[in-house]
């Protein structure tokens, strides 16, 4: 530690320095006189999110989000108030960890970029928002869902999903309408993210009139899960929830089958990935999982946006890599209404964002948080997650939760009146 | 309520026999080298993704069980070879060194492999071939797979075999006299050199026997796969008493019907208080109990002074 010290020190120093000398130097030059631009300013946007350990495939995907959007935007060309601009990744792994989420979050503060998409965690994006905020550098999540990522009070969160507010009881509302499901056992992964939906999940399953015969709790690190599982069988549920992620949910679904829980199983956008239904293996077929957004195909760049990532990264999209594309552009659309850069010029741009992105149409409400966020719910037919039904969320299953979401409600309330 | 208690005990048990396969590699190298090899929990995890890579390879080209039988074999040659080079570059140096340095070198060489499992795997989660389909059979009113119990199985039948090696062949009576005092052992005409390598051999050709059986049972392998395992396997060993090989049998197999117990029945008796999510702290009390009332485990003699 104390070796490292003085080299990354020397290292934001460099960076900080090459900023400013690529920075001042030609924006004083370009506004004298403006044709010829001698060179282009660098402007760096920051990507943080798990790139290694069991999320590292959701993280990669959010990352490669970022860097296509960036090279995208390069290969058009970016003009900002007259002078030239091109785009830098600096991408960081935050390894999903709260603690090293906020270091990350400090080197790319001291890496001077105007904007992070990041990060993935909800239990990592409200830690490090702080330190984002304290240096007024805006954040876009693209996936974490945890209401109080947004509700901290900060100037510069955004996310450009669904918050848990919104999924949980779309998904409970789901479970009792359309599943008929009396009686209930939640299992959450003990994260922000996991156990924030679990509980908002929860919360609406029994306001709604259902019997939650167990809460159990595992880590966002296990994989054996016989034990509750069994626990709960003693329960007989017809229907399981999960609040967590593919890693968990996988082999889950897997034990469930094989120590015989007939349960149906349903759980978050955590789990929605080409990868669970390979961990889980045929018992995947039949399980459901909400996702904030419109479903890939539907969404209004999908299709083109899927080919492109496929061709670029020989991958498939896991969850958020459109999100994360989205949020560059919605970074770069500030930047142009404000003719500048400058953070500080340009974060009371972001708020006020009315784009088409990817996704759809994105426009934020005065917390940060996407307004009309549409949740899909998906189901495993064939080896594949297939579009069930599409909720513009907001009104419907919130009245337990009115007081705490008051800006979305009124945009959907025709909606929540039916 | 019996068949919730049964089928939490079949849970255990199964769980607890891989704990005790991975403890054996821990507690014989204990026995002979004072050393707790932390890079055993990696050396296990080497296994377990070469034979999900070889088996991945093999799904659909060969049966089912010939691609097991090929995983198995291609783990156990390659931890063999790893245990046997990890113990003559990094340990064999060290051996008349403070205890320290090994130690720190054992980390060292966990975090090596590691890292380098990382490079050739890829730092995501990998999935398992779906090779075998397990059929559940019904055991007074709890179920148990096919898989859950030829795993048990297996690992009961290599832990007897073994016990019977030690205690029964001229090379286990040899690994018992380095066991006992390696210089006079020596002085018998004991090669103590081929005796401790050996013993690398042996608890590494488990270890992937036991990798084997983690990724096929749960179906995913990562490069850190091993940390967890091998501290769960270690606490085994100790609770057994660390040296002692039957105790790492028993350590192995308590740990996982305590976990298996505290994650079913911990969150009703403390009201909820304590969830599931606190079986493993559950299973380190139970560990720091033991240790208060038998500083050398459930079947570790005391040491008294290792001539």
């Amino acid at each position: 530690m104390k070796r490292l010290h003085p080299s990354l020190i020397a290292a934001a120093l460099l960076l900080a320095l090459q900023g400013c000398g690529k920075d001042e130097p030609p924006a004083a030059a370009k506004k004298a006189e403006a044709p010829p631009p001698p060179q282009e300013i660098v402007v760096k946007i920051g990507s943080a999110s798990p790139l290694t350990g069991p999320q590292a495939h959701i993280g990669n995907d959010i990352r490669n989000g970022v860097q296509l959007a960036v090279e995208d935007i390069n290969a058009k060309g970016l003009e900002i108030g007259g002078k030239k601009v091109k785009l830098e990744l600096v991408a960081e792994d935050d390894e999903a960890n709260p603690t090293k989420a906020t270091t990350v979050a400090q080197k790319l503060v001291d890496a001077k970029v105007v904007g992070v998409v990041g990060h993935f965690n909800s239990g990592a994006s409200i830690p490090a928002s702080k330190i984002y905020s304290d240096a007024g550098v805006p954040q876009i999540s693209p996936s974490s869902t945890n209401p109080k990522y947004t509700q901290q009070g900060f100037k510069t969160t955004f996310r450009v999903v669904a918050n848990d507010d919104q999924q949980g009881p779309t998904l409970a509302k789901f479970a009792l309408d359309k599943l008929k499901a009396k009686s209930i056992a939640v299992i959450d992964d003990s994260t922000a993210y996991g156990q924030g939906l679990a509980d908002a999940f929860e919360a609406a399953a029994k306001a709604g009139g259902a019997k939650i015969v167990a809460r159990e709790h595992t880590t966002d690190k296990d994989t054996d899960f016989k034990a509750i599982l069994t626990k709960i069988k003693g329960k007989k549920p017809d229907l399981i929830m999960f609040g967590g992620i593919d890693p968990q949910a996988g082999p889950m679904v897997k034990q469930m089958s094989e120590l015989g829980i007939k349960a149906k199983f349903m759980g978050g956008d955590g789990m929605q990935t080409p990868n669970f239904i390979k961990l889980a293996g045929t018992p995947a077929e039949g399980v459901m999982a909400s996702i904030p957004g419109l479903p890939r195909d539907q969404m209004p760049g999908g299709k083109e946006f899927v080919e492109k990532f496929k061709k670029k990264f020989n991958a498939d999209v896991e969850l958020f890599a459109p999100m994360g594309y989205d949020a560059v552009f919605v970074f770069v659309d500030a930047m142009k209404r404000a003719g500048s850069t400058d953070p500080a010029k340009f974060l009371p741009e972001v708020g006020k964002t009315q784009m088409n992105g990817v996704i759809g149409p994105i426009a934020f409400d005065d917390k940060g948080d996407l307004k009309n966020g549409p949740i899909t719910i998906y189901v495993v037919k064939g080896g594949i997650w297939e579009p069930l039904e599409t909720v513009i969320s907001g009104g419907d299953a919130k009245p337990a939760q009115a007081a705490a979401t008051p800006a979305a409600a009124p945009a959907a309330a025709p909606d929540a009146k039916k | 309520m019996i068949d919730t208690f049964l089928q939490q005990l079949i849970n255990g048990l199964v769980l607890g026999s891989v704990y005790a396969l991975v403890a054996l590699g821990y507690t014989m190298v204990y026995g002979i080298l004072g050393l707790i090899n932390f890079a055993h929990g990696d050396v296990v995890m080497v296994g377990a993704l070469t034979a999900l890579s070889v088996c991945l390879g093999l799904a659909g080209v060969v049966p089912a069980p010939l691609a097991l039988l090929a995983g198995a074999g291609a783990a156990m040659l390659v931890c063999t070879a790893l245990g046997l080079t990890i113990e003559r570059v990094a340990y064999r140096p060290l051996r008349h060194a403070p205890r320290l340095a090994p130690l720190i070198t054992a980390i060292g060489v966990s975090i090596l492999i590691q890292y380098s499992a990382a490079l050739v795997w890829g730092k995501q989660y990998l999935s398992f071939p779906e090779l075998l389909t397990p059929t559940s059979y019904a055991l007074g009113g709890a179920s148990i797979t096919d898989v859950q119990l030829a795993i048990f199985l297996l690992a009961c039948a290599l832990m007897a075999g073994l016990l019977w090696f030690i205690k029964h062949t001229r090379l286990g009576t040899a690994m018992r006299a380095t066991e006992q005092n390696a210089e006079v052992a020596g002085l018998m005409g004991v090669d103590a050199n081929r005796v401790i390598a050996i013993t690398f051999a042996l608890g590494s050709a488990l270890g992937a026997v036991a990798g084997l059986m983690v990724v096929m049972y749960y179906g995913i392998g990562h490069y850190f796969m091993g940390f967890m395992l091998g501290l769960k396997a270690f606490t085994a060993a100790v609770l057994g008493g660390i040296g002692n090989i039957p105790g790492a049998v028993l350590g192995g197999l308590l740990l996982g019907v305590i976990e298996s117990m505290a994650s079913g029945y911990i969150g009703d008796l403390t009201g909820g208080v304590f969830g599931s999510n606190y079986r493993d702290v559950f299973a380190f009390l139970v560990l720091v109990a033991v240790l208060i009332v038998r500083p050398s485990g459930l079947m570790g003699q005391p040491s008294g002074e290792r001539a």
